[in-house]
């Protein structure tokens, strides 16, 4: 969860989650058709939220991308088809193939940079002494606790031309032409603090699982691995790594996952600004749709979206299905 | 083994500057909240407010319909929470001790459902609920919000509920308990951490979530329905650059959620994982 989101981001099953069912046949007092039943009325709340809540909308979607919907015909409630126009338009137009692939970037660096940090940072954890674990901890709970509608907002307090402490920082150091430097005024460095934001809220959630998965590791295995000579990156390849890999490959699909449909952080930050050129798909379907009220388009940029997520999806499920032998 | 000073030394100092790094934009914002005017616009910035001022406080919660909002997201929140945790304690006992035909099925799609695209599926909400005339409703608000958090809930209870062993609940049917019976008394207060930890991130997420309740709750008259992500954005716009009283707005926005977290923190994380890793 999300994480989120992002969702809350932090809603995070953690990987291979599952607790198993104990198979068996249950404890049924008698095998009325009550006992039959009973499993389903259990069920129908949640199946039917899920209907209503997530099925219908996700079809509303779909049936959106295939009409052409603007603010005319939101306003007098006309329902015009228009097959695949939609589609047609969004595939053939540079902006969409621009946006698409901006947002793939972002998401591989944003990821590559959770998982190194969060790792080293877990690795850390597990080496420093109680006192100074305890302080990492409390300053990682608080990065991770807090609300991102919170840390956007000091982000961009952070990081403001005129009184912000980032330009005063730089400025001290020496680097004078950042004393007054405006950090939304361009492509990069709007990412750049878009990119910090979202690796500052997720590493904790890496590093903390990483140590909890460090700790698991017997200690004769370090012990074997350093009889046998091994150094420090020795041990990490050849202990760490492939007792923690289910972790790791779990945790991976789990933040390209999140990073790539997220929307609260680069939205707020700068609305995809300046000039569009920061929106990742889920901002530009944002900003298309509802922003500039071509509703048909938004959807079916959305429908877009969904595909490649269902495909990153795949694959994730694939490596979680795996590790579980039931579900 | 060689160990030098230096080489003793070097993680302490690197911890401190992680620390640094995490946790300094949370301080300061808090300082920032508490700091007069003509220190936060100081070309030297001051980084401890000793001459603090609650000012920034009161522009801030004095801004328009503020307590509205607050009751707003207090109301979406704990009744998105509520729901689901009832929901999900329902479905994750029938999963986990009951044998029926389509469980695996179900429970592939809750797995699913955790990463639905919930943020591009604001145009179609938007269509639903305007064509159900509830737009500028806490209703529809609370139902997604639910939604959202819903098949989290189910997952980490389920990983709760298969870890309470099944011959607790055998005992207390043997000494003749009905089967809801066994399950108020054995199974529900061996769940307490998994409940507390799922709505901890039930909380979260739904306290937090911004582009629904941007697109749906528009109006800001009287009895408006907005929450407090929304006013917490618009401060910027509506403010111009107080950022003092931007600062103390996320600082009231983000305490709530920081202080449940470092007193559940150990619990909730704990129970989190025990949940999840217990096969």
């Amino acid at each position: 969860m999300a994480v989120q989101s992002e969702p809350a981001r932090v809603t995070a099953p953690g990987p291979g989650t599952g607790g198993d069912a104990p198979e068996g046949p249950a404890p049924v007092a008698g095998r009325g058709p009550l006992s039959r039943t009973a499993p389903y009325l259990l069920l129908l709340p949640a199946v039917a939220a899920t209907l209503v809540l997530l099925v219908w909308p996700l079809t509303e979607t779909l049936l959106l991308s295939f009409q052409n919907l603007n603010k005319r015909q939101l306003i007098l409630h006309l329902t015009e088809w228009n097959g695949l126009d939609n589609y047609r338009a969004q595939l053939t137009s540079g902006e969409f193939w621009h946006t698409a692939g901006r947002s793939v970037a972002f998401t591989a660096v944003n990821v590559v940079l959770i998982m190194a940090g969060g790792t080293l940072v877990g690795l850390l954890l597990n080496r420093l002494g109680g006192t100074m674990r305890l302080l990492l901890s409390i300053g990682l709970i608080l990065a991770w606790a807090m609300p991102f509608v919170a840390s956007t907002t000091v982000y961009t307090w952070l990081f403001d031309s005129r009184y912000g402490v980032v330009d005063w920082f730089l400025d001290q150091l020496g680097w004078h032409g950042m004393a007054t430097y405006d950090w939304y005024g361009s492509q990069l460095s709007t990412f750049f603090v878009i990119v910090l934001l979202i690796v500052w809220g997720s590493i904790p959630f890496v590093a903390f699982n990483t140590y909890a998965g460090l700790t698991t590791i017997p200690k004769e295995l370090y012990e074997a691995a350093r009889m046998d000579g091994a150094g420090a990156t020795k041990v990490f390849t050849q202990v760490i790594f492939p007792s923690l890999r289910p972790f790791f490959l779990a945790t991976t699909f789990l933040e390209v996952i999140w990073v790539f449909k997220c929307f609260t952080q680069v939205f707020a930050i700068n609305a995809g600004g300046p000039e569009r050129l920061t929106e990742t798909l889920p901002v530009y379907a944002f900003v298309e749709g509802i922003g500039n009220q071509h509703y048909g388009t938004g959807a079916a940029i959305a429908v877009l979206t969904i595909v490649m997520l269902g495909g990153l999806m795949t694959y994730y499920f694939r490596i979680v299905l795996r590790q579980e032998e039931e579900l | 083994m060689r160990r030098s000073v230096l080489g003793r030394g070097w993680p302490n100092a690197v911890a401190v500057v992680l620390f640094v790094f995490f946790a300094f934009p949370v301080y300061w914002m808090v300082t920032t909240a508490f700091k007069q005017d003509r220190d936060i616009i100081s070309r030297t910035p001051v980084f401890l407010p000793l001459h603090g001022t609650l000012e920034h406080f009161s522009r801030a919660t004095g801004a328009d319909r503020f307590w509205t909002m607050v009751g707003n997201s207090l109301t979406v929140t704990l009744a998105a929470v509520a729901g689901s945790l009832l929901i999900a304690t329902l479905a994750a006992f029938a999963v986990t001790r009951m044998r029926f035909r389509g469980r695996k099925a179900f429970v592939l799609v809750i797995m699913m459902a955790q990463m639905a695209p919930w943020e591009v599926m604001t145009i179609s909400i938007y269509m639903i609920v305007r064509d159900d005339g509830m737009l500028n409703s806490l209703v529809p608000l609370t139902a997604f919000y639910l939604m959202m958090v819903l098949p989290f809930t189910i997952w980490t209870l389920r990983g709760f509920m298969a870890a309470v062993p099944k011959e607790l609940e055998e005992s207390a049917m043997v000494d003749g308990c009905t089967r809801p019976q066994a399950f108020v008394r054995i199974i529900f207060p061996l769940l307490a951490p998994g409940l507390m930890s799922t709505s901890l991130f039930g909380f979260i997420t739904a306290w937090n979530e911004l582009p629904l309740v941007l697109v749906l709750n528009k109006a800001t008259g009287p009895g408006t329905a907005q929450t407090l992500p929304l006013w917490l954005t618009s401060f910027q716009t509506t403010f111009g650059d107080d950022w003092g009283a931007t600062m103390a707005a996320a600082t009231l926005f983000a305490v709530p959620v920081l202080i449940i977290f470092l007193i559940f923190q150990r619990k909730a994380v704990g129970g989190l994982t025990d949940g999840a890793v217990k096969g």
